[in-house]
């Protein structure tokens, strides 16, 4: 017995044939490739990809933001004072914008509750190739303008596409959904989850699920797929309209810090 | 193939180890970033308004 014993075997070991590569086995190696792959589309889809887009959109939000806020402050609307003696209550009228064509981005979303960066892009019409998935959320066509009376309703999606309205089942009450465009900002207060079936399109009314009825006030409607990952029906988050903020008198203080809630999956 | 490309890489197995998860890495971000937001309106259907 010598000290070559050791080193003998592990030649020996190396020596073992080695399979050569067969055009099935390759066949076989690309086709579990290919599986996956597909299943790393569906991981992307349904759980990383909404983290970048979403992350990548509420950067690009923040320049915008920023880039507004460099601009020189426009105009302040009139004031309007109603009331009188120590009752008067005095508010900005809100500037009304147009209604914006398919796929215009006119105004950037701010809600707290879905994060301190949150910042979403909101664009004229309702289509997926047009507005939803590549630009955020949708302003229905008959939809009022922010600020306006009657109803200013949206779309976006719930999941995948960088979900803006993920966490719409997260809101509290009076939570700040708070529209933002060079003008100011525009704050509305949430009130009430409602869940419809897709083809109950009264939620868009000037005044949500009454026909006919007119009240002067000032809603906002975020619609949105319900239950997750499924277009059964719909999730309908409401909010009335608190005031409009003029450029020139900075941000409001409805977009202070509250508690985030966590993503839905 | 996959065997190829170990006996290709080169050095001890812990260094073809890091190279693999290297370029594992690499090909995931290619994917998540690039190919699949690209691929994924091609393939998704537009029939309906929400999601």
């Amino acid at each position: 017995m010598s000290a070559n014993d050791v080193p003998l075997t592990r030649r020996a070991r190396r020596r073992r044939p080695r399979s050569r590569a067969t055009f099935t086995s390759v066949l076989g190696e690309l086709l579990l490739t290919a599986g996956v792959l597909v299943g790393l589309f569906v991981v992307w889809q349904m759980w990383v990809g909404d983290i970048i887009i979403s992350a990548q959109k509420n950067a690009e939000g923040a320049a915008i933001s920023e880039e507004w806020a460099q601009l020189p402050p426009p105009e302040p609307p009139p004031v309007i004072t109603e009331g009188e003696g120590e009752e008067a209550v005095t508010y900005y009228e809100p500037p009304i914008l147009p209604h914006p064509d398919n796929a215009e981005v006119f105004a950037r979303m701010h809600i707290p509750r879905f994060g301190d960066d949150y910042n979403q892009a909101i664009a004229g019409g309702t289509t997926r190739s047009g507005t939803l998935d590549h630009i955020g959320i949708g302003l229905y066509t008959q939809s009022k303008m922010p600020g306006e009376v009657g109803n200013f309703a949206m779309a976006g999606h719930r999941t995948t596409w960088g979900f803006p309205f993920n966490k719409v089942d997260k809101l509290k009450l009076n939570d700040a959904i708070v529209v933002e465009t060079p003008e100011g900002w525009y704050t509305y207060r949430f009130r009430t989850l409602e869940y419809v079936h897709p083809s109950e399109v009264d939620v868009l009314l000037d005044v949500p699920q009454v026909p006919g009825a007119i009240d002067g006030e000032r809603y906002i409607t975020l619609t949105a797929c319900s239950p997750l990952y499924s277009l059964a029906e719909r999730i309908i988050a409401y909010g009335v309209f608190e005031g409009f903020q003029p450029r020139s008198e900075g941000e409001p203080d409805s977009l202070a810090h509250v508690e985030v809630a966590t993503p839905s999956w | 193939m996959y065997a190829a490309i170990w006996r290709i890489l080169p050095g001890p197995w812990w260094v073809r180890l890091f190279l693999v998860l290297v370029v594992v890495a690499a090909i995931l971000y290619g994917l998540f970033f690039y190919v699949f937001p690209w691929v994924a309106p091609i393939i998704t259907p537009d029939e309906v308004d929400l999601g």
